[in-house]
């Protein structure tokens, strides 16, 4: 077990190099490729060469990509010194850099913002568990009746439909329409009843999507588990059938459940990205969205990382938990 | 300015609108129709604040002016800025020598002492400007500003390798050999060792031009001349909590998401001309969806865009519906256009220019920047209503508003004749790709030209690249990129603060360049030359009105339009005016509540 | 009409009048149809037989002649969790103990499953629920039924590991079935189908699954616990040889009907239906010499959608058109008394039948 983990941690920090290097590499490579030069996207229009340069200088452009992947992670774990001409600035660790736009240090934006996506992805996991796993094992028992037709119908359009859309209804109708809830973003140590209000459309819409594809995994799972010829063997002893779905039906169901929770909550407490912009929540999908539209590689590169730690810790979670609901998975 | 909402979000966003759109109009019936003069909930009425001052008297002391908006500033480093909204909103907390005057319309583009006890004495020919400092002028900490505070700020403009972003006409006019190496590589203890200013005292300040050049007070009111304090300069953090000389300071500031400023207890009422620090706070919210940025200034929880560059579609749409007393429909001071880079052939030749100009449906095009109202009246030539010197829709050369409105095809067909492309030719149309309005007017003008035999391409390129991509002849001519659309909008109000960078054969630059056309006229540089060294202010109109002809007798543009906005100001916004100064922005300094709450 | 064999299992005629039966299980005319979209599968149609007390009853036939619907539909589960799905059809009667199944309370019956009548299936892998254990899965299977704590229901349930052979059954009851090697899993699976000492067990298959050796242990132990709890068993298999060494009567079904019944060694020593024929052809068998030899039933089972008119099995049959009138092509041959207590549904005549199996089908098995 502790070999496994530590063989899989290790996996886990060679993929991160890996991935920055390759953000790293779409960010600088790319441009080059297509003959524009990145660094007057950020001096103006009046683009002094003195400022070019200094921009040259500050982005590492003329620095091979690996060493500027080794100062990336030399930065995180002991701290780096920027210095651009006669502009001095130590960046204790962690240290992720300064944004290229705001000038803000990354690490202290990575820690505001981080919060509120935790709050947005946990809030609305709760609401896409309950009501999507009910109606997909209601859907399941109630199989080919008016209710599961109207409830796969709604999940396929909570699938279908994009965040963007479902927000904007959502805020036109019970913010702006009937005014029901401001629908403004609180920071929830302003104010609780602030904070719930204002995440209350943002929860409903994402878990929308999710419960949707909860539902449908969650009946189709059911289904199949039903099949099982241990549910017959359940039924054979003479358990009572809330027993059967309940106990034996609802354990094995809930597997691949909580493996696919664990993966959508790592990608999403990397961000919420659209539900975010659309509900205007200052979280890490809405900082990273910034980020690409300013061109902003130290922010990019330092939610990409919180996002792929995010997403593989959950699979080492995930996996870790599989071993402990399913007795058949060994770590090794 | 080259400030612009960025877009792209939009088009996520467009194809909820419809359905949206819909929802909201039957949702929002509350409202009632509200055109007109002043309403029931105390709208002033459409365009009563469109370039005069609306609500003046019922303005109040105090409460908290909330912005909302949908982007943040390229920079509140008052050197690094250079979005318009961000000059406009830095007078809140930076003073200059001299500034435009808080009054609307065209008398907003004139300058007025600030700091300066008054306009410049200028002598030696118009080579040395002198300003005396007022009394009682301070820091946010209480220390007085002084002329070496208004030297350093100045000379922080030098150090673009760490500062960039903003503009450079100080440095170009103040030091065109790039000698002095800006503050922070300066070796003198002081870090003043730029030559070309004086503090002979610390009321004092001279500025000595190695040339004359007309325009010079101009760029002393840009906000990039503003004083800043050395022990206060963060350099490249100094964006983050810029030191205030001006009536409100920053409180707090998250980059994208919010900004607060409060009232600078240390300044005084009595050392300002200008400001008149209604409110007690001042908020910006920036938002990343633009549709819930237009909802919540109708919903009435933000007094205005801080952006100032009109309501997105769908807003403007029900706000025009329904709330038409709180917009307002200023020019913008932009002219939107097609460019033609002589590089490319066969653009070299000025006739396949004109039947360009010619062939294109000129109504088309308004329509798809908008519409009259929404996107302006039809460009007729180069020169932006708020500069001095323009003649507006009155100059028309092509009668692109007039006759020919619709397209000239048989005009056109004899332009291509005598071009030696009587059947036409192919070329490509390069279009940013995050601005769907102006890949729309591409796809206009690619239908027009479709009719006179020319078959137009269309590249949409990144946008986030355009200095990268369109800022480099030997790439636009490596593309063929025979036309380029794009838009410009003035620095300063004068000429030089628009057409420079764009007609002058000394701005063509292998990179950053905005001179797309390669203009290489003699004729052109030598009336700017003129401008720059007209001692006479009063001439300085006639050869703007001169150069703008030159450059639409080359055929170098296809103008679109004179860019005009849907600006929504709250009910509860007080004295509040469009200015040229800021190219039909409200000037925001002097805004007050009508309810301080 | 019914007769009860000397042996005290035995098959009768359906009878028109429903009256309480006498025997301990007493199956009557039950058909199980399920409808789909391609028709009405009539899985089992007509089926009657009688079970007593210590007795053994072999149910034989290929997959798909609805002995394992059979074993389903005395059980109940055609009914039980059946969501939404269209519901299996059934009729007849089903008598346990003096009780008529179909027509009882469903949770009555639901009482009666585990405690008086308890099933053995054929993939114990499949059949124990992976996430549990052995220990677990037991104990729950007796406490349905039993008002005792979880104490004493784990003792109970390692008293049943050891009694069916499972070495060191108190480690053993905390392991998860894939821990279990296929016979031991099996092992297992009994002793929890046998915790609450039933009176009927069904063992659906009890060895297709497991290898040859492992196969005779189960058998053996299935024969030493009937014999020690004196239940009445219904064992269900392809396979001849597994009856063989366990059954009393034999039942053979095609086609969801029975075909042939009586006695098991006068199925197997006098043999009246060319499908028990072919099956005891197919048979391995350990005092074979040509064990190359084996004669696997030519053809596939009927579709139980349109099933053959006539006899079911004509199609596949070698003697088909030995009847006249090409009888067996349009006629259903009923049930008819062979022997004593021994019935086949053939038209061929008694003659023919008795040359064939001893001409031509004896010698060569």
């Amino acid at each position: 077990m502790l070999a496994y983990l530590i063989r899989r941690l290790f996996a886990a920090a060679v993929m991160l190099v890996v991935i920055i290097m390759v953000v790293f590499g779409i960010f600088f490579l790319v441009p080059k490729w297509a003959g524009v030069d990145i660094a007057l996207s950020f001096v103006g229009k009046q683009a002094d060469p003195a400022a070019v340069a200094g921009v040259r200088e500050k982005l590492g452009l003329s620095d091979p990509i690996y060493m500027q992947v080794w100062e990336f992670f030399k930065g995180i774990f002991a701290g780096r010194t920027y210095s651009a001409g006669g502009d001095v600035t130590h960046c204790a660790a962690p240290c992720f850099g300064y944004s290229f736009k705001s000038e803000q240090a990354v690490w202290p934006v990575l820690t505001d913002r981080f919060p509120v996506t935790l709050g947005l992805a946990l809030g609305a996991a709760v609401l896409w568990l309950v009501f999507g796993v009910a109606a997909g094992v209601l859907s399941a028992l109630k199989r080919g009746s008016l209710w599961d037709r109207s409830a796969m119908v709604v999940a396929l359009a909570g699938v279908s439909l994009p965040i963007y859309f479902t927000g904007m209804l959502s805020l036109a109708i019970f913010a702006f329409g009937l005014k029901w809830l401001n629908a403004q973003y609180v920071p929830l140590d302003q104010s609780f009843t602030g904070w719930f209000g204002g995440m209350i459309l943002p929860w409903i819409t994402l878990a929308f999507l999710y419960a949707a594809m909860y539902a449908r995994i969650t009946r189709a799972t059911m289904l199949e588990v039903l099949g099982e010829d241990y549910i017959r063997t359940a039924r054979a002893k003479g358990l009572r059938e809330q027993t059967v779905i309940g106990k034996h039906a609802m354990r094995s169901t809930m597997t691949p459940i909580l493996t696919m929770l664990g993966m959508d909550l790592g990608a999403l407490i990397g961000g919420a990205i659209l539900t975010e912009s659309t509900f205007n929540l200052p979280g890490l999908g809405r900082a990273v969205l910034d980020a690409i539209r300013n061109q902003d590689l130290p922010i990019i590169l330092g939610v990409t990382l919180i996002t792929s730690l995010a997403v593989l810790l959950a699979n080492l979670v995930v996996d870790i938990l599989y071993a402990v609901i399913d007795p058949r998975v060994r770590l090794a | 300015m080259t400030t612009q909402r960025t877009s792209g979000r939009r088009k996520q966003a467009l194809a909820a609108a419809a359905v949206v759109a819909g929802l909201l109009t039957t949702a929002a019936c509350g409202g009632g129709n509200d055109s007109g003069g002043g309403s029931k909930n105390g709208a002033a009425g459409f365009d009563a604040a469109n370039n005069k001052v609306a609500q003046a008297s019922a303005v109040k002391k105090g409460g908290t002016l909330k912005f909302g908006g949908a982007q943040d500033a390229d920079s509140w480093d008052t050197t690094r800025g250079y979005y318009g909204f961000m000059w406009n909103f830095a007078r809140y907390y930076s003073r200059q020598l001299v500034t435009t005057k808080a009054e609307p319309g065209k008398a907003g583009a004139e300058l007025t002492p600030d700091l300066a006890t008054g306009l410049a004495k200028v002598s030696d020919g118009g080579k040395t400007y002198t300003y005396t400092l007022r009394d009682g002028i301070t820091w946010e900490d209480g220390k007085p500003i002084t002329s070496k505070d208004v030297k350093y700020g100045i000379e922080r403009v030098w150090a673009q390798d760490v500062l960039s972003g903003g503009p450079t006409y100080l440095k170009d006019v103040l030091d065109p050999d790039a000698k002095y190496q800006g503050p922070y590589k300066d070796k003198a203890a002081d870090h003043l060792g730029l030559k070309a200013i004086d503090t002979p005292d610390d009321k004092t300040i001279v500025f000595h031009l190695p040339k004359a050049n007309s325009d010079f007070e101009e760029m002393l009111a840009l906000v990039s001349a503003s004083p800043v304090r050395q022990d206060k300069d963060t350099k490249s953090k100094y964006t983050l909590h810029p030191f205030s000389s001006g009536p409100y300071k920053f409180e707090s500031y998250n980059p994208g998401k919010d900004l607060t400023l409060v009232r600078n207890t240390s300044w005084k009422q009595a050392s300002d001309p200008i400001r008149k620090a209604y409110p007690d706070k001042i908020t910006v919210k920036f938002f990343s969806n633009a549709n819930e940025l237009d909802q919540r200034l109708i919903n009435g929880d933000i007094d205005l865009d801080i952006n100032q560059t009109g309501m997105s579609p769908q807003g403007r749409t029900e706000a025009l519906k329904q709330h038409k007393a709180n917009l307002d429909n200023p020019v913008s001071g932009y002219i939107r256009y097609a460019v033609f880079p002589q590089s490319v052939k066969p653009f070299d030749n000025e006739h396949c220019r004109k039947a360009v100009i010619y062939g294109a449906d000129h109504v088309s095009l308004q329509t798809a920047r908008g519409g009259p109202i929404a996107g302006g009246d039809i460009g007729t030539n180069m020169l932006p209503p708020s500069v001095p010197g323009s003649e507006g829709q009155k100059y028309d050369p092509y009668e692109l508003a007039g006759a020919n409105k619709n397209g000239n095809v048989a005009k056109a067909k004899e332009e291509l004749k005598a071009c030696g492309q009587p059947n036409g030719f192919s070329t490509t149309i390069a279009v940013r790709n995050n601005k769907p309005v102006e890949v729309a007017t591409a796809q206009s003008l690619q239908a027009s030209l479709k009719k006179i035999g020319i078959n137009a391409q269309i590249d949409q390129y990144d946008g986030s690249q355009t200095t990268g991509i369109i800022g480099s002849p030997a790439n636009v001519k490596k593309k063929g990129y025979g036309i380029i659309i794009m838009g410009w909008g003035p620095d300063f109000p004068t000429v030089q603060g628009f057409g420079l960078p764009l007609w002058d054969s000394k701005y063509i630059l292998q990179s950053g360049n905005n001179n797309y056309a390669l203009i290489k006229d003699k004729t052109i540089d030598g009336l700017f030359d003129s401008y720059v060294n007209a001692t006479d202010a009063s001439k300085k109109p006639g050869i703007a009105t001169e150069i703008n002809h030159k450059v639409m007798e080359g055929g170098y543009y296809l103008p679109f339009v004179f860019e005009k906005f849907i600006n929504w100001r709250s009910s509860n916004l007080a004295n509040v005016y469009t200015t040229d100064g800021y190219s039909g922005m409200y000037d925001f300094v002097n805004l007050g509540l009508k309810n301080p709450k | 009409m019914t007769e009860l064999s000397k042996s005290g299992a035995a098959v009768g005629e359906p009878t028109a009048a429903s009256h309480a039966a006498t025997a301990f299980l007493e199956v009557r005319d039950l058909k199980v149809h399920f409808p789909t979209d391609d028709g009405l599968v009539k899985s089992v149609d007509g089926l009657s037989f009688k079970l007593e007390k210590g007795k053994t009853l072999g149910i034989v036939g290929e997959s798909g002649s609805g002995k394992s619907v059979t074993s389903l539909g005395i059980m109940g589960l055609h009914t039980a969790g059946q969501y939404g799905k269209r519901k299996a059809r059934i009729s007849g009667e089903i008598w346990l103990n003096g009780t008529e199944l179909l027509s009882a309370d469903p949770d009555h019956v639901r009482k009666l499953r585990g405690r008086d009548m308890a099933m053995i299936f054929q993939d114990p892998l499949s059949a124990l629920h992976p996430y549990y254990t052995i220990g677990q899965q037991i104990v729950e299977a007796y406490r349905i039924h039993h008002n005792v704590d979880k104490k004493t229901a784990r003792k109970r349930a390692v008293e049943m590991l050891d009694r069916v052979g499972i070495p060191q059954p108190d480690k053993r009851v905390d392991n998860y079935p894939h821990e279990f090697s296929g016979g031991m899993r099996q092992r297992a699976m009994i002793a929890m189908s046998l915790v609450n000492n039933p009176e009927l067990l069904i063992a659906d298959e009890p060895t297709t699954a497991l290898d040859v050796t492992v196969q005779a242990q189960i058998l053996d132990l299935i024969r030493d616990l009937q014999k020690e709890f004196g239940s009445a068993v219904i064992i269900i298999t392809h396979d001849l040889g597994v009856v063989a060494e366990l059954a009393d009567d034999i039942l053979v079904m095609y086609g969801g009907r029975c075909v042939e019944r009586g006695p098991a060694d006068k199925v197997f020593y006098e043999p009246r239906h060319p499908y028990t024929w072919g099956l005891l052809g197919s048979m391995p068998r350990l005092d074979r010499e040509q064990q190359d030899r084996l004669i696997p039933v030519k053809g596939s089972p009927p579709s139980l959608i349109n099933v053959p008119s006539g006899c079911a099995f004509n199609p596949r049959c070698p003697y088909a058109d030995v009847p006249k009138d090409n009888l067996t092509r349009t006629v259903r041959p009923e049930l008819t008394e062979v022997g004593s207590d021994h019935w086949a549904a053939c038209h061929m005549t008694q003659e023919q039948r008795e040359r064939i199996w001893t001409e031509e089908i004896a010698p060569k098995l």
